[in-house]
């Protein structure tokens, strides 16, 4: 059968089940939190992640929880898998929130059969690699960081054990982010995780006296408190923040973008703004800094993913507040930890469309990325070209969907590829939510936004989709269809829990 | 024209491609790209044209690709064999 | 007009994208000796394959005196350039590039780098009639002369004064010396507002991330952009009744100023400050 966005896709998938696919009405399914069961009324504290596998009975099967908020830093959850491995447990299934080249330890364990399934929001390196050649036994879940607290709170994805990395903690499981070595800010992935896992165990390596002000996790959601040596390499939890492009190319493209901005009519008093870490967007919100200054616009809040740059922007007042999902530098945790207008917001209050209202609704403009967008507007984030695993949504198709302007920045060419192409390899975003489209070459608006065009149109110079594709492809040559294999090996979820899309095997 | 001696052409650096050759009978070509898949056969092809167009029958070509276009293969195969023929 | 380096493809692609009016592709300093066929072969690929829009195109030559030079001028020769930029220029050279490039429509802009190149500018510029602008080159220049070139530029002050009379006196298009400092934005904002104040019409930029800031300086401002329409519709209200002169604001608009009108608004078009009708 096929979705509304014309994939292909199977009525039911072998280790995923029956597949919704996107487009179908899904009703909204909101489970209550029950009480708290088995209360614990010993000491928390256990000696070991061993310890704490065993006290919350770890079997065969079940689903374990991790948050990214160390990034490629992140020691907890090779250690945890490492031990469920030695107990001779089997078939994991893995929930973290992303997957990072640190992780390689798990390729071993993903050919050992102890973890069979992945569950995540975005995925890099060799375990991204390993699950594109199929070594996975059930397919991949690709989720947005907006689906899987839906999937978490709505009951699809029970959570057996939540593995909470703690910069700081104290004996009774209150967790905070900003104190200690590890310290990394806004804890906003783990929180449905802690509130709806059957047991969660906080993983420190600060145990500090109680209670562990400022509390970001409460004790009340915690079973068990570990101590280790470290949760994670401070170096490599800041990785990841680039600094603004020093391309002229990527340079060109911010200040292309800030005109769009100037011109939509959204840039005044009271707007609201959100960019993603790359190099690119990040000169996309310094060209932002300074239009605003010019025009003495206040703006009501930026969110994200925050770096210094959104934090510059606070400081020098041009927004009210700043709503926090995960700090990418260390300025952006110290901006978390002293100033109370820079505020967390959990993932399900950023993007789950299933609450009583979600932050991306109130979005005004957003800037992201693409590895790929076809002629629909579709964008993929989730694979590269070749078919390969290597990304994900994270939270572009949940802000995309809520901005009132969605903005796709990227370079019309990478290396020798049209980033334009006649279909995505794989659909992460649907074309319904993507607005505007700006390259080095020229700036396309989806033609289902005609009022945008109507704005627009008398001081930008706006190109079809269609003659932008021709003039990368005059330039590139026209890129071969790359044929993947037929199996199956990841399902990519909307934020509803639809099916948007399936990633099949690559042979390298 | 007659390949003599080695000639080499070209850089590793973002779209441009390392060109080496050497005498050989027959024609032998090796690529190595990031886009391999979806223009490995083109770059093939027009290395084979500017070998054609200079009327080479005889050489082997190492090619180390970094997302060239077209005209920048031209260039620096017609390059090395300049340098290869002198 | 924004200096790349001739043997670089990346850039070559990118040329026409950076917002600059001229690109020049150089084959000369830009480029070592033992790669000087490589970048010749590789800029007459890409001039050949991409087609520039909205640039002049302008290619640096090896000196008419080397072994590349010549060479390089008879490729260039029919491929799609607008104007050969003529290194070491001296009466002679720009005399001898005439020659060579006849039969073409392309144009030469001599490189004031040498003191006799400065001593004969007027000779040189007028050596040929595809003379159209010249461009003062304040290292080879400063070389020559055996002085320290300096960020301040007050070694090269009297070159440059030179320079934009010899263009006045012809006409032509005067470009004043890049600033080489790549990081220091600051540095080069004053030493553009200076060649402007000096009535340098142009700057070269060999960092693409001049290239706004020369055209903010170059630029005509809003209220001169304003004046300007005010004085062209005025002046066609005049033309359509038959009037020759005519007066605004209460002065007399006389064709000095009725010119400088329509070069503002030339520029404020090139620059993108005023969309094309």
């Amino acid at each position: 059968m096929k979705n509304i966005l014309g994939r292909e896709l199977p009525e039911y998938i072998e280790g995923y089940g029956k597949v919704t696919p996107y487009g179908t009405h899904i009703s909204e399914t909101y489970k209550i939190k029950e009480t708290v069961k088995n209360k614990n009324n010993g000491d928390k504290v256990l000696p070991s992640i061993r310890e704490a596998l065993i006290k919350c009975g770890i079997k065969d099967g079940m689903t374990i929880s991790f948050h990214h908020h160390l990034r490629n830093g992140d020691y907890v959850l090779n250690q945890v898998l490492e031990e469920i491995k030695k107990l001779g447990i089997q078939n994991i299934k893995v929930a973290a929130s992303s997957i990072f080249p640190i992780h390689a330890p798990m390729v071993d364990l993903i050919e050992k059969g102890v973890v069979t399934k992945i569950i995540t929001n975005y995925i890099s390196g060799p375990v991204a690699r390993a699950v594109s050649e199929g070594k996975l036994r059930e397919p991949i879940v690709m989720m947005t960081h907006g689906g899987r607290p839906r999937a978490i709170e709505s009951g699809d994805l029970k959570i057996d054990m939540a593995f909470i990395g703690a910069p700081a903690c104290d004996d009774f499981g209150n967790i905070n982010g900003v104190d200690g070595r590890a310290a990394c800010g806004s804890l906003g992935y783990t929180i449905s995780d802690a509130m709806y896992a059957e047991k969660v165990v906080a993983v420190t390596d600060n145990l500090v006296p109680y209670p562990a002000c400022p509390i970001e996790i409460s004790q009340i959601y915690v079973d068990y408190v570990v101590k280790i040596d470290e949760i994670g390499d401070p170096s490599g939890i800041v990785s990841g923040t680039t600094k603004i492009t020093k391309n002229p190319i990527g340079l060109k493209i911010a200040k292309e973008t800030v005109k769009v901005i100037k011109y939509s009519g959204l840039l005044k008093d009271g707007m609201s703004f959100q960019t993603g870490a790359g190099g690119t967007s990040l000169a996309v919100a310094k060209e932002l800094k300074d239009l605003m200054i010019k025009e003495k616009v206040t703006g009501s809040f930026a969110s994200g993913g925050t770096t210094s740059y959104i934090v510059d922007m606070l400081n020098e007042g041009l927004f009210k507040y700043i709503l926090d999902v995960q700090c990418f530098d260390s300025a952006a945790v110290k901006s978390y930890k002293e100033n109370k207008n820079h505020m967390g917001m959990s993932a399900s209050m950023y993007g789950n469309p299933n609450t009583k209202g979600s932050v991306v609704d109130k979005l005004d403009i957003m800037i992201l990325g693409a590895t790929e967008i076809d002629l629909d507007y579709n964008v993929n984030v989730t694979t590269g070209s070749d078919g390969v695993l290597m990304g994900g949504s994270g939270g572009h198709s949940d802000t995309a969907y809520g901005a009132k302007l969605s903005i796709v920045v990227t370079n019309l060419i990478k290396g020798r590829l049209p980033i334009i192409k006649d279909r995505v390899t794989t659909v992460t975003t649907p074309g319904s939510s993507i607005d505007i489209l700006v390259t080095e070459r020229g700036i396309s608006v989806n033609p289902k936004r005609q009022d945008l065009i109507e704005k627009l149109k008398s001081n930008i110079k706006l190109v079809k989709i269609e003659d932008l594709k021709e003039i990368a492809e005059n330039l590139t040559g026209k890129p071969k269809e790359i044929k993947n294999h037929d199996k199956i090996i990841g399902v990519a979820e909307y934020r509803d829990g639809s099916v948007i899309d399936v990633i099949r095997r690559t042979d390298f | 024209m007659d390949i003599i001696k080695t000639g080499k052409a070209g850089t590793f650096e973002s779209n441009d491609i390392y060109v080496v050759i050497a005498p050989n009978q027959g024609i032998k070509i090796e690529i190595e790209s990031p886009v391999m898949a979806q223009f490995g056969d083109r770059i093939r092809e027009v290395i084979e044209e500017t070998l054609q167009t200079n009327n080479v029958k005889n050489i082997y070509v190492k090619a180390q690709d970094k997302g060239a276009l077209d005209f920048t293969i031209r260039a620096r195969v017609e390059t090395a064999l300049n340098r290869a023929a002198k | 007009m924004l200096f790349m380096p001739g043997n670089n493809p990346a850039m070559l692609i990118n040329a026409d994208v950076l917002g600059a009016d001229s690109i020049i592709l150089d084959l000369e300093d830009a480029v070592s000796i033992d790669e000087k066929d490589s970048a010749r072969i590789l800029v007459r690929e890409a001039l050949k394959f991409l087609s520039y829009k909205g640039v002049e195109t302008v290619v640096r030559i090896n000196p008419l005196d080397t072994e590349f030079g010549i060479e390089d001028l008879e490729e260039m020769k029919y491929l799609k350039i607008d104007t050969i930029l003529l290194p070491k220029a001296d009466e002679e050279e720009v005399k001898l590039a005439d020659k060579l490039l006849a039969g073409t429509d392309k144009k030469i802009m001599p490189l004031i780098e040498t003191s006799i190149g400065l001593e004969r500018i007027y000779e040189t510029l007028s050596a040929s009639k595809r003379v159209d602008g010249v461009l003062l080159g304040g290292e080879d220049l400063t070389c020559d002369m055996g002085i320290k070139r300096t960020k301040e530029g007050k070694e090269i002050y009297y070159a440059r004064c030179r320079v934009v009379a010899a263009a006045k006196a012809l006409k032509i298009s005067a470009v004043d010396t890049p600033f080489t400092d790549t990081d220091d934005y600051e540095g080069l904002k004053k030493d553009t507002i200076n060649a402007k104040e000096i009535g340098m019409t142009g700057k070269a930029v060999i960092n693409p991330r001049g290239i706004e800031i020369v055209h903010s300086i170059f630029s005509p401002s809003l209220d001169e952009i304003e004046k300007a329409k005010r004085i062209m519709t005025e002046y066609e209200k005049a033309a359509a009744k038959g009037l020759g002169v005519f007066s605004l604001d209460g002065k007399m608009v006389d064709a000095p100023i009725l010119n400088r009108a329509k070069k503002t608004i030339t520029t404020a078009k090139v620059l993108g400050l005023l969309k094309e009708e």
